[in-house]
């Protein structure tokens, strides 16, 4: 059958299957396959090739400690899950993506970040332990102390070393379902990097980026900042249910959206009224971890926005040292191009050690692109912009890029290819991603 | 809050596993009820962490009738609410050729689900409160060649549920019809079912769990299925022998 990632590009043809448990999953071996959670990747990381196995029937909860904070769950959890199991209790996630609706298997396999990373970590930094069925269907588990090297490849493989069963994972505790955001406008992309170094301590942060202004404007942002909020700050009311906050509603798009919906007139309309919404609107306020860690969630099926041709993710982070001059350089190839994306996030990372992860110390950016002739090719210059800065790219939501580009990027990734040819892998765990990248 | 227990029978089922989430995120104890109930462990466990709740595993055969009275009495607790998911579909053209088969499908879709609502409704009349819920299916209200004998077992299934509703509507016990129309589960997989008409699991288990506390009488989980249902009954016979559907 054809399937594609949250981007709907590219549309690959695939044989599904949904094992029930893992002797089925075992029998599944024979073919190469990669694993898939909830096809959250935006391209085509959890398409196999030839074979998918989708992991939703691998999803119950096995154990919780309300001492340490530790839970055990199958791979196909949803994080979703897991905070409505226990935020009422008192726990969140350590570490969450944009989007609740990912499997632990997949915040795994793609070591996923959030807005504090500077602060915490990948995902990686919530792990105890993880499960991994390996090419002879063996399943080892394996920790920082046991089997240290299959869980530091198996973190950010890419789902490439074997499939993710089950792993250990510790939740934070907080005091409340909200959360005390700041926002700051920043004029350009030089405020905005400087007020990321200045709030280095905040535990979450991210920015918003206009890409399309220009000159002095040049990646004009609004630093949103964010804490778990106490129950003492609460008002009275919140304070009474701190865990309780409503129902949020949430709207489906319906139909695929034309494909020219999301233009450059479209979207300089709407960041010039984010912007100036946001810049008004500066300060303090408390909003739900809902809104707070997942917008778009609430506009279920977003992905449709871009029209059937379904659009691009493009994410890369530049070193620390060169991320002033490589952002200028990215975001100035974006607004001459007048490419309009949606979504533009500019992010601090911290310093980050890992065999094959996306995040290091540095700046991350993140757009979207609807999937055209043009933007492939201005994907394309924005990768050379990356690769003359030291920069890589984050495999969760590449769909495009070449192996030739991926191996410019990242050293780390010919040391992956060998290891997997080594140990009997690159055979039997292979997405169609791991073929176009030549993993 | 606890509620009190809901017995699921059919637990293995992924319909009966979803209504026990659905029922377990209100806070009910929760019972779960199959054949080999030892398999349903990592079930028992995922209810209990997510939810916090207790979950209790028990053996069932829905053919041994006999067995029927036996079982109940060794629940820790009559429960509040009891569903029955019990139900195959058995294959058509098997059923055909070989009779025993279909008896096979017309007991385990009619006679054992019935038996066991017997014996409950009779303790829940007596104690004077609770809710029966029985999983019975679209394909009882009208015969189709391509599954009739499934499909008249859920109408017998409908009919002892229509009737028990009558009878205990004035004893404090409610009855719920559950006409799923297709789900998105074990039984249906391989078949190419459009996806407009297939609920998963979760919204069956969901639309269950809303039923009982509204107390309503019939649902269809997909309003849809409503409509064609309507379209479906009222086809003249002379039409509709001649249809393949």
């Amino acid at each position: 059958m054809m399937l594609s990632g949250w981007g709907r590009y590219p549309r690959l043809d695939t044989r599904l299957e949904a094992p029930r448990g893992e002797e089925a999953l075992r029998a599944l071996l024979a073919d190469p396959l990669i694993a898939r959670g909830n096809g959250r990747a935006y391209g085509d990381a959890a398409i196999g090739a030839p074979l998918t196995a989708q992991m939703r029937s691998f999803n119950r909860m096995i154990a919780f400690d309300a001492t340490s904070g530790q839970l055990v769950a199958e791979a196909g959890v949803q994080l979703a899950e897991i905070i409505s199991a226990f935020l009422p209790r008192g726990f969140f996630p350590l570490v969450t993506p944009g989007t609740k609706f990912v499997t632990l298997g997949g915040a795994i396999a793609a070591d996923v970040h959030g807005k504090n990373h500077h602060k915490d970590g990948s995902f990686a930094a919530c792990l105890d332990w993880i499960d991994v069925m390996g090419p002879d269907g063996v399943v080892t588990r394996c920790s920082r102390d046991e089997n240290a090297d299959l869980f530091a490849w198996t973190v950010g493989g890419m789902g490439l070393t074997g499939v993710i069963l089950r792993a250990a994972l510790r939740l934070r505790r907080v005091e409340s379902a909200w959360i005390r955001q700041t926002l700051l406008p920043a004029a350009n992309i030089d405020e905005a990097m400087d007020l990321f170094e200045r709030n280095d301590a905040a535990t979450y942060s991210v920015a918003w980026i206009d890409c399309l202004s220009r000159g002095a404007g040049l990646g004009r942002s609004l630093v949103m900042l964010g804490e778990h909020a106490t129950r003492a700050e609460l008002d009275l009311k919140r304070a009474a249910s701190p865990f309780d906050i409503g129902r949020r509603p949430s709207l489906a798009v319906p139909f695929d959206a034309p494909s020219g919906l999301l233009n450059s007139l479209s979207v300089r309309a709407f960041n010039e009224a984010y912007y100036w919404k946001g810049r008004s609107g500066a300060g303090e306020s408390y909003v739900n971890w809902d809104s707070y860690f997942y917008p778009l969630d609430a506009l279920l099926n977003w992905n449709r926005i871009y029209g059937r041709n379904g659009f691009a993710q493009f994410q890369c982070v530049l070193p620390l040292e060169s991320s002033a001059r490589g952002m200028r350089a990215l975001l100035e190839m974006i607004s001459n191009a007048g490419a309009g994306s949606f979504l533009a996030v500019l992010k601090r990372f911290g310093a980050q050690e890992s065999r094959f992860s996306f995040p290091m110390l540095g700046y991350t950016l993140a757009l979207d692109f609807p999937v055209n002739a043009r933007m492939l090719t201005l994907m394309d210059r924005l990768d050379r912009i990356v690769l003359e800065h030291g920069g890589r790219f984050y495999l969760a939501k590449d769909s495009r890029m070449s192996a030739a580009t991926l191996a410019a990027s990242d050293p780390r990734a010919q040391a992956f290819r060998d290891l997997r040819q080594s140990q009997s892998l690159t055979g039997r765990f292979r997405s169609a991603q791991s073929e176009r990248l030549a993993l | 809050m606890t509620q009190g227990p809901v017995l699921i029978i059919g637990a293995a089922s992924d319909i009966g596993r979803a209504t026990a989430h659905a029922f377990a995120a209100k806070g009910h104890a929760i019972q779960l009820a199959a054949r080999n109930s030892a398999r349903l462990a990592a079930d028992q466990t995922d209810i209990a962490v997510r939810y916090g709740v207790s979950v209790t595993l028990h053996d069932c055969d829905a053919l041994a009738t006999e067995s029927h009275a036996g079982f109940v009495d060794s629940l820790p607790e009559l429960p509040q609410i009891a569903v029955c998911v019990v139900g195959v579909l058995g294959d058509q053209a098997q059923n055909e050729r070989d009779i025993q088969a279909a008896v096979a499908v017309m007991r385990a879709n009619y006679e054992g689900p019935a038996s066991l609502l017997a014996v409950l409704a009779n303790r829940f009349e007596r104690r004077g409160t609770g809710t029966l819920v029985g999983i019975s299916s679209v394909a009882g209200i009208r015969g189709r060649a391509s599954n009739y004998v499934y499909g008249s077992a859920k109408a017998g299934f409908t009919a002892f549920l229509s009737g028990l509703r009558n009878r205990l509507a004035k004893k404090g016990v409610h009855v719920v019809t559950v006409l799923p129309g297709f789900v998105n589960t074990q039984m249906t997989a391989g078949m190419d079912l459009p996806a407009k008409l297939t609920a998963e699991p979760q919204e069956v288990g969901e639309a269950i769990a809303r039923a009982v506390a509204k107390g309503r009488n019939i649902i269809y989980v997909r309003p849809i299925w409503q409509i064609i249902m309507l379209i479906i009954r009222h086809i003249p016979e002379a039409v509709f022998k001649k249809l393949s559907l």
